[in-house]
């Protein structure tokens, strides 16, 4: 029995695939997107999350609960120090309002899956069922294997939200175990993809071309960041790309929003990303029909 | 809509309500005449009844084509002085308040003073009421233990079926004449009673056509000295339908419509019944001649359309009669809960959906008016297209309709005795009341406060807001070894006051048999006149009463957080706990943010915490069910709070689930307001734990921001989640589809609002009429983002 870290199982996703799913965010993820709207997945063990504002000047809870003497107040508010903490969660035990919460929890392939299962009727009656995310879900991929087989044997259906960044030995194993993999794609400049994630897009249209190769049922998913890849040579380039492929896969656009710089703000190893500027549904429609207009089956979600 | 339409529409929403005396002064009059001494009760009803309908103002309007009002004029809402009597006071407080006001003429003002309350005073069934009860029932109602529908308003509770639509009055009077001439005196010592019963019925249905025939004069009279030549032709139409019906049977879509007019109008006039009544299964009834009407080539969608809004607006003009006290906190709404039933089963069990049930959802659409409310009646059997089609009108912001669970309904019904024909004419009305349309009486009696009753147990039979001992003594909890001594003593303390509350109960129900008949309902309810009996007195085939649980949520988490923190993990000393609720949390925050957000909660799908709201739902359940009632019934319970989830929250203190002293308790079968996290299907998953098949109605409430239906998916989704809820024997669920900011700007500018719509609890009401405290609630309510 393989455990892992999770650090989110949302209820009601409706955009990560069909029908009314549960989507379960895998901890850890290689890359580190400028953008990215999960920073608090990107680190593959738990992580202390602080919201000093939900803090309570005359509780002091977590300061005889930190073993490592890392927590102080100031001002009425928690103050945590990062070079001591080590993420343990006493703290986020105690703490009354959530002020301190653990991004992350370790649990069992199965626990994690009868979690999720409790929604079987409503994934019944919409065509839905499991999404698992992160985080990068196959940055744990026995893990993830163990939990897919486990839907399998509920008969709950399964979608797989990748990065693509892994061997493509692991996207094979679970290829046969996944009914729907949300494959991101960034952008198609090497160099800017390095600038921008951190890696090197290489593997990641490489595995892509293969997966489809194999028969697997996938979505292409673009999160439309502004400036960086909604410019007409990149969407030039993903549409060619997309219709190089054995059978060019349906594109969903995803709208950038700025829900990852509000919960960067509260880790502890400081900001992380970028604030980039804000979506209008007008520059998301612009987008939408060139993709359309370059013979690609294309949507946009919110 | 067209012209005619609008300006109707348009009156119907900027008249003012106001507080007319008319049919008080006639009472009066009526009762100062009527000095025999020797005039059955039945009777003497029917005559007062009668009395109205040959006196009243007969009001046909400019343009109008279904005609008849309650008042002298659209929103002219007249009072019922048999049952109470505003004081002056009163009137004062109605005229001025800021919410759910009655706009009181000086002249109305001086006849209350001079003519009215002199006559009544003393005299009515609401000091009657108060006379009665005993000083333990006062205790409870005053510490807002519970409520008392009967007081300021008489019990109706019931909906027509399809009799008026193939039979008129004038067959109704020869099941009367048969029912009298059937009567054995010889071998039936109640044969007097059964007569005086029955001859009353037969004035009551006199006065109605009477009524009926007052308006055709009115028309012709009007034709003649109409200038505009198709005004006169549809006042002479007016004149030759209003003649037809309710007296025969109608003969077209106009006709039908016009009958069940006038047949409503008798019921709210007769008295101020509760859940005024209402047509029931509108779109089965109108089907035939729908269908007829536009195969013959003698109706039109379209004039069926405009007809159908006329209609609709009739009831918009009907605001409920006034309230005061008690009763305006528990029921806070010009609106008077006539629910109208599309879709569901046909009593054969069919699907009944049909192109009259769209065309009435277009209508429903398009009108946005606060009555009458209307509710999708969904069967596994009824096609997705319907439930899509009422999603729709849901995503326009507006609070209707409200989804049921059809064939649960008929599960309930089933199993309270009904038969399988008589249950698939059951459907709900009010907020979420099931009954047998044209059979039942199903009485809400009064509201029940359970959170209000764990304080007392927590403080031993003591209620704290006044120090008065109004409950039993269960022992100082502090010294109760398990969390099942203490779920045991509340239960021993809901127990007595459901005692309580059936026993005034048994007087009060006796008292309307006694004093108030209501021989003309009695007309329209199966089996009154073939037992002879009326309405209040066990007339109907069926005979339900109910006491209404309320703050579910709050109490269900109130138990959790002291099962969790106290007994199980043990991380506080239960007198702590109380020093801290009594002291309303003051001093101890700390405590109240962990009782807040480190306990489970109800409405998470966890169910360590849904545990503590099955074993609510059950010791509520045995203290009620099964209970027999004076007219040949038995009690049920319900779960509904309309208002009174405020009212009821002033009165608590401070909770153990960290809710403060006088904030509203959660309302129906929802979670406490903000305490569902993890979406609407961990929501629905936790309802659906309570065994609603032995209830009598469940009300859910779920608010939705506009984006998560803002395309094809959230429509989808939505679907999918009434579909699942029902599959789970969910009885009902009601969807906001706002956002939070469009009601802070509601707030602050009240009058760019004045068309927005919500639900609230069973019903939908203007937003800006709620009061303060519920327009926050409803901002507070967590909208649910989807991921």
């Amino acid at each position: 029995m393989s455990t892992g870290v999770v650090f989110d199982v949302q209820r009601y996703a409706l955009h990560d695939g069909p029908g009314i799913r549960t989507t379960v965010f895998l901890k850890g993820c290689p890359l580190r997107c400028l953008w990215c709207h999960n920073p608090e997945g990107q680190l593959g063990d738990p992580e202390l999350v602080v919201r000093p504002e939900r803090c309570l000047a005359e509780c002091r809870a977590c300061l005889s609960a930190c073993p490592e003497k890392a927590i102080r107040k100031k001002a009425g508010r928690v103050r945590v120090d990062a070079g001591a903490c080590r993420s343990c969660g006493a703290c986020a035990e105690v703490c009354p309002t959530g002020a301190l919460e653990l991004a992350g929890r370790r649990i069992s392939a199965a626990d994690a899956v009868a979690e999720a299962a409790r929604d079987a009727v409503f994934f019944e009656e919409s065509g839905g069922g499991v999404t698992f995310s992160g985080g990068e879900p196959l940055a744990q991929p026995e893990f993830l294997e163990e939990m897919l087989k486990a839907c399998r044997d509920r008969g709950l259906a399964t979608a797989v939200d990748t990065c693509g960044y892994v061997p493509y030995e692991i996207l094979e194993r679970i290829e046969p175990l996944t009914d729907l993999f949300l494959y991101d794609l960034k952008v198609m400049d090497a160099a800017k993809h390095l600038k921008l994630t951190g890696a090197d897009n290489a593997l990641i249209l490489d595995n892509i071309k293969r997966l489809v190769r194999s028969g697997a049922r996938v979505v292409v998913r673009i999160p439309v960041v502004p400036g960086v890849n909604d410019d007409e040579d990149n969407i030039v380039r993903t549409a060619a790309f997309l219709k190089s492929l054995d059978s060019p896969p349906p594109v969903r656009l995803l709208l950038y929003h700025r829900l990852g710089c509000v919960k960067s703000r509260r880790l502890l190893r400081g900001r992380v990303g970028r604030v980039f500027p804000f979506q209008t549904a007008a520059d998301m429609e612009r987008v939408r029909r060139r993709y359309a207009s370059l013979g690609l089956e294309v949507d946009k979600g919110d | 809509m067209n012209e005619r339409i609008r300006k109707l529409r348009e009156q119907s929403l900027k008249t003012r309500t106001s507080l007319d005396p008319e049919r008080a002064l006639l009472m009066t009059e009526f009762y100062e005449d009527c000095r025999s001494t020797t005039l059955s009760a039945p009777m003497k009803r029917a005559l007062a009844f009668q009395h109205f309908c040959e006196r009243k103002t007969v009001y046909i309007g400019d343009g109008e084509l279904i005609v008849g009002e309650r008042g002298p004029a659209p929103k002219a809402t007249p009072t019922f002085p048999e049952i109470t009597v505003h004081s002056l006071q009163d009137l004062d407080i109605l005229n001025s308040r800021e919410k759910v006001s009655f706009k009181v003429s000086p002249e109305t003002r001086r006849l209350y003073k001079e003519r009215i309350i002199p006559f009544w005073k003393g005299r009515t069934i609401r000091e009657k009421i108060m006379e009665e009860m005993t000083p333990e029932w006062k205790d409870a109602y005053d510490a807002g233990v519970f409520t008392e529908f009967m007081e300021q308003r008489a019990p109706g509770h019931t909906v027509l079926d399809d009799k008026i639509y193939g039979r008129g009055f004038l067959a109704f009077k020869a099941e009367i004449a048969a029912a009298l001439a059937g009567l054995d005196f010889e071998r039936d010592p109640d044969a007097l009673s059964k007569r005086e019963e029955l001859r009353a019925m037969d004035v009551a249905a006199d006065a109605l056509i009477r009524l009926a025939e007052r308006h055709a004069e009115k028309a012709r009279a009007l034709a003649l000295k109409a200038k505009d030549p198709r005004r006169k032709k549809e006042l002479l139409r007016i004149a030759d339908v209003c003649a037809r019906v309710p007296a025969r049977a109608p003969r077209d879509f106009w006709e039908a419509l016009q009958s069940y007019w006038f047949v409503h109008l008798g019921v709210i006039s007769e008295l101020n019944t509760w859940d005024s009544f209402n047509p029931g299964k509108l779109d089965q009834h109108l089907a035939p001649f729908y269908r007829d009407g536009l195969a013959s080539g003698r109706l039109t969608e379209d004039a069926a359309r405009e007809l159908l809004q006329a209609f609709w607006i009739k009831f918009n003009n009907q605001p409920a009669p006034p309230k005061v006290g008690v009763t305006a906190e528990e029921s806070a709404t010009y609106t008077d809960f006539c629910q109208i039933n599309l879709g569901g089963l046909t009593p054969e069990g069919n699907d009944a959906v049909s192109d009259m049930t769209y065309l009435l959802l277009d209508v429903i659409e398009e009108m946005r008016l606060l009555q009458p409310s209307s509710s999708v009646q969904i069967s596994r059997r009824n096609p997705d297209r319907f439930v899509r089609r009422a999603i729709e009108i849901l995503k326009t912001g507006f609070g209707q309709p409200s989804f049921f669970n059809a064939d649960l309904i008929v599960e309930e019904l089933l199993r309270q005795g009904k038969t399988l024909e008589d249950a698939r004419r059951g459907g709900s009305s009010g907020c979420v009341e099931v009954g047998v349309f044209g059979r039942e009486n199903y009485n809400l009696t009064g509201y029940f406060n359970l959170p209000k009753i764990l304080e007392i147990t927590l403080n031993d039979g003591v209620d704290p807001r006044t120090g008065k001992a109004i409950g039993l003594r269960t022992g100082d909890p502090a010294s109760f070894a398990s969390f099942d001594v203490l779920l045991d003593a509340y239960a021993r303390q809901v127990r007595r006051f459901v005692d309580i509350k059936i026993r005034g109960n048994a007087v009060i129900e006796r008292i309307y048999a006694e004093y108030m008949p209501t021989p003309y309902l009695s007309l329209l309810i199966d089996d009154c006149i073939a037992r002879g009996r009326d309405y209040h007195d066990g007339g109907a085939r069926y005979n339900t009463s109910y006491i209404q649980g309320v703050g579910l949520g709050t109490i269900s988490d109130a138990l959790t957080a002291l099962r969790y923190h106290v007994f199980d993990k043990k991380t506080v000393a239960f007198k702590d706990v109380l020093r801290a609720l009594g002291r309303n949390f003051k001093g101890a925050e700390t405590l109240r943010q962990r009782l807040l957000h480190k306990t489970p909660k109800y409405g998470n799908d966890d169910d360590y915490a849904d545990d503590s709201m099955k074993r609510v739902f059950e010791l509520y359940y045995d203290a009620v069910n099964g209970r027999p009632n004076t007219k040949g019934g038995v009690y049920r319970i319900n779960l509904l709070p309309t208002t009174v989830h405020v009212y009821f929250g002033m009165v608590s203190g401070a909770t153990p689930d960290g809710r403060k002293a006088g904030e509203p308790l959660s309302e129906g079968v929802s979670p406490v307001q903000g305490a569902d996290r993890q979406g609407p299907t961990a929501v629905l998953s936790s309802v659906a734990k309570m065994d609603h098949v032995r209830t009598g109605g469940t009300l859910l409430n779920q608010k939705f921001t506009p984006q998560l239906l803002s395309d094809g998916r959230g429509v989808d989704g939505l679907l999918a989640l009434v579909r699942s809820y029902f599959k789970l024997d969910g009885h009902h669920i009601q969807f906001n589809v706002v956002s939070a900011d469009i009601l802070r700007d509601a707030q602050r500018h009240p009058d760019q609002y004045r068309d927005l719509i919500v639900r609230v609890a069973g019903y939908s009401d203007y937003f800006i009429d709620l009061g303060r405290t519920l327009q926050d609630e409803i901002i507070r309510r967590t909208e649910h983002v989807s991921v």
